[in-house]
């Protein structure tokens, strides 16, 4: 890249949720729903004596995606690590069945999920865990109809029960930041012992669930640098695209035959030289 | 968590409200708001430091008497991390 | 950590399995972890699925039941299989103490692996399977994500050893800082943390407690008794809703999940 390209480049990353869905969405078109001033926060973490934040983490915008109407969901991973409580699952699955009820009626609907998540708020537990589930039940009803692009951008990255949405979109962006997985490293570490996994290792955790390896291996379909106007670049041309022909999450024999070669030990440059070619 | 309201007397209007920050390990979130009188409502994760909160919206206060009401949900933010977000949300007030 | 893991796994999954399948044949497709019969339940040709304990599992983390890479995939399959115009039932038995916790796990894509088996769950759904859950043992975090939770009506044993819930106990005392103590005291004052499944159906999330049976032994009449809740539950099912608005409706719901019903509302009423 040159240098004025560099200088003109606007880190994703360090974006928060509110400015990540405006820089997806077309310049001009961004409209909150349920923003800061609606109130509607975690009625269970004060209780807790947590300081609860005005729009629980998650920003749902209105707007326009090259020219169609679309709705940005972003979870803002500073707030609580970005975690799924009642509310802030419920905007993220009512925004996805809203969107689900447009496209049924043949209106056009652009949805994009902006991943930034440990997954469930354990403060909010169970639920937690339900509304995950009424996310699952909305991408799969929504992608029926329309295709669902999703975005891992970083540093948090995309886990727990929202590492199962990321295997539901039609589409998933990734970046050199962004981690994707079902257990977060430190998860695994008290679960199953630092020999397992030492989730201080910081590049063999990357090298397992970094955004490269990732895509490099199929489990996400573009790497993308950190860049806000690729980014945007990047959701555009994924809609522009269209619904795959089978998504990956439905491709049982595929992925099956994968998990018939696998690599003496579990590392991902090894698993690279196995699992390369017929890209989902 | 400490919950706390505290009442300043302002009078120049707001034009229009702003949202700024994230509840997140030292910072803050602020709500601003027309209103007809200075209400402050702090949501703060670190207890006994009302005194300190009063000084640092005095201080904010003195320079900028506006008439707004005011939520903070704040997360062990330092008090120039709250001067700088609530002179941040009262310039997005005017835009 | 295994001995732990070893005194709190159960063979409920496999227990069910049997009594409801009346010796129906194993369907055949691997892995061994999951077990698949087709069962008359009077007049509907029902595909039970349960995840069971494995102790040869290639996988070592996924030997106590838990749902790892070969048990979402095949899950998955056994699902899928079923698809066609005749729209059967499909019940999934649950006892799963939680996803696969391991290495090899996240490099191989095991939030694939739960996506796989939830989606499977969620398409017989919306194409009009009727899709019942019944949790004889625990329906835990990913585990229950993966397989079961997609269901149109969950139905749970109305035991004292039912748990289901975002994580374990001890690992939850872990990530929140808090003591197993602290966190059970917590459950009993903020009803989403409570482990038990009286309180878990307190939320509107459980179509039917069935009580007065042997949750460990079932004898006959016990497999006979929960067979009608199912039978039941899935004439409910084919005459309500596909997808899972269900559980947003009843009078548990509308007291314990009133933000969820609350932020659906505001959202509908700004979309435009």
């Amino acid at each position: 890249m040159s240098v004025p390209a560099l200088m003109s480049r606007t880190s994703f990353v360090e974006l928060n949720a509110r400015e990540r869905a405006r820089a997806l969405l077309d310049v001009g078109s961004f409209r909150e729903l349920l923003g800061p001033f609606d109130r509607i926060e975690s009625p269970w973490l004060a209780r807790q004596n947590i300081v609860p934040q005005a729009d629980d983490g998650v920003v749902v915008a209105r707007g326009t995606i090259g020219g169609v109407a679309a709705v940005v969901i972003a979870i803002e991973g500073a707030f609580q690590g970005g975690s799924t409580g009642e509310v802030s699952g419920a905007k993220i699955a009512g925004a996805l069945e809203l969107a689900a009820k447009d496209a049924e009626a043949g209106k056009p609907i652009r949805p994009v999920l902006v991943f930034e998540t440990g997954g469930v708020r354990l403060q909010e537990a169970n639920l937690g865990l339900a509304a995950m589930a009424d996310v699952h039940a909305a991408v799969v009803a929504l992608r029926a109809h329309v295709p669902v692009v999703g975005v891992i951008a970083g540093m948090i990255g995309c886990f727990g029960g929202m590492g199962i949405t990321a295997g539901l979109v039609s589409r998933l962006i990734v970046t050199k930041q962004a981690r994707l997985g079902l257990n977060g490293p430190e998860v695994i570490e008290q679960n199953a012992g630092v020999e397992e996994l030492d989730s201080r290792d910081r590049p063999l955790i990357w090298s397992l669930t970094g955004g490269e390896q990732r895509h490099a291996v199929g489990l996400a379909d573009d790497l993308v640098a950190d860049d806000a106007d690729a980014l945007a670049d990047a959701v555009r041309a994924a809609f522009d695209r269209g619904a795959p022909a089978e998504h990956a999450s439905e491709r049982i024999a595929f992925w099956r035959a994968r998990l018939d070669r696998l690599p003496a030990a579990p590392e991902g440059m090894a698993l690279r030289k196995l699992w390369t070619g017929d890209r989902p | 968590m400490e919950r706390f309201e505290l009442r300043f007397s302002g009078n120049a209007p707001l034009v229009g409200r702003a949202h700024v920050g994230v509840v997140a390990s030292g910072d803050l979130e602020v709500l601003m708001e027309p209103a007809n009188e200075t209400v402050v409502s702090v949501r703060t994760s670190v207890d006994g430091f009302e005194k300190v909160w009063r000084a640092t919206l005095e201080r904010f206060f003195a320079r900028h008497p506006v008439a707004a009401r005011i939520e903070i949900n704040d997360s062990g933010a330092t008090p120039g991390v709250v001067s700088l977000r609530l002179a941040q949300a009262l310039e997005r007030t005017k835009a | 950590m295994s001995a732990t893991m070893s005194a709190t796994s159960s063979s409920r999954g496999r227990t069910w399995f049997e009594a409801l399948g009346r010796g129906a044949p194993r369907i055949d497709g691997g892995p061994a972890s999951v077990l698949a019969a087709d069962v008359a339940i009077g007049d509907e040709t029902v595909r039970m699925i349960s995840v069971v304990t494995n102790p040869d599992n290639r996988f070592p983390r996924a030997r106590e039941g838990e749902v790892g890479l070969d048990e979402g995939w095949g899950v998955a399959a056994r699902v899928r299989e079923v698809f066609g115009p005749e729209k059967h039932p499909i019940l999934a038995i649950v006892d799963v103490p939680s996803q696969a916790y391991g290495r090899a796990e996240e490099l191989y894509g095991i939030h694939l692996a739960c996506a796989a088996a939830a989606d499977a769950y969620a398409s017989a759904r919306l194409a009009g399977h009727p899709v019942v859950s019944l949790v004889v043992g625990r329906a835990l975090s990913g585990a229950f994500l993966a397989h079961g939770y997609q269901a149109n009506r969950v139905l749970a044993l109305d035991d004292p050893k039912i748990s289901i819930h975002a994580m374990g106990k001890q690992a939850a005392a872990r990530v929140t800082k808090r003591s197993v103590e602290q966190l059970e005291k917590l459950g009993e004052e903020i009803l989403p943390l409570a482990y038990d499944v009286r309180s878990f159906a307190k939320l509107g999330l459980v179509h039917e407690l069935i009580g007065g049976v042997d949750a460990d032994a079932p004898s006959a009449e016990d497999a006979a008794k929960v067979t009608a809740r199912i039978a039941a539950a899935i004439a409910d099912a084919r005459s309500g809703p596909r997808d899972l608005s269900s559980r947003l409706t009843s009078r548990e719901a509308r007291e314990n999940r009133a933000a969820s019903i609350r932020v659906r509302e505001a959202l509908a009423a700004q979309w435009g």
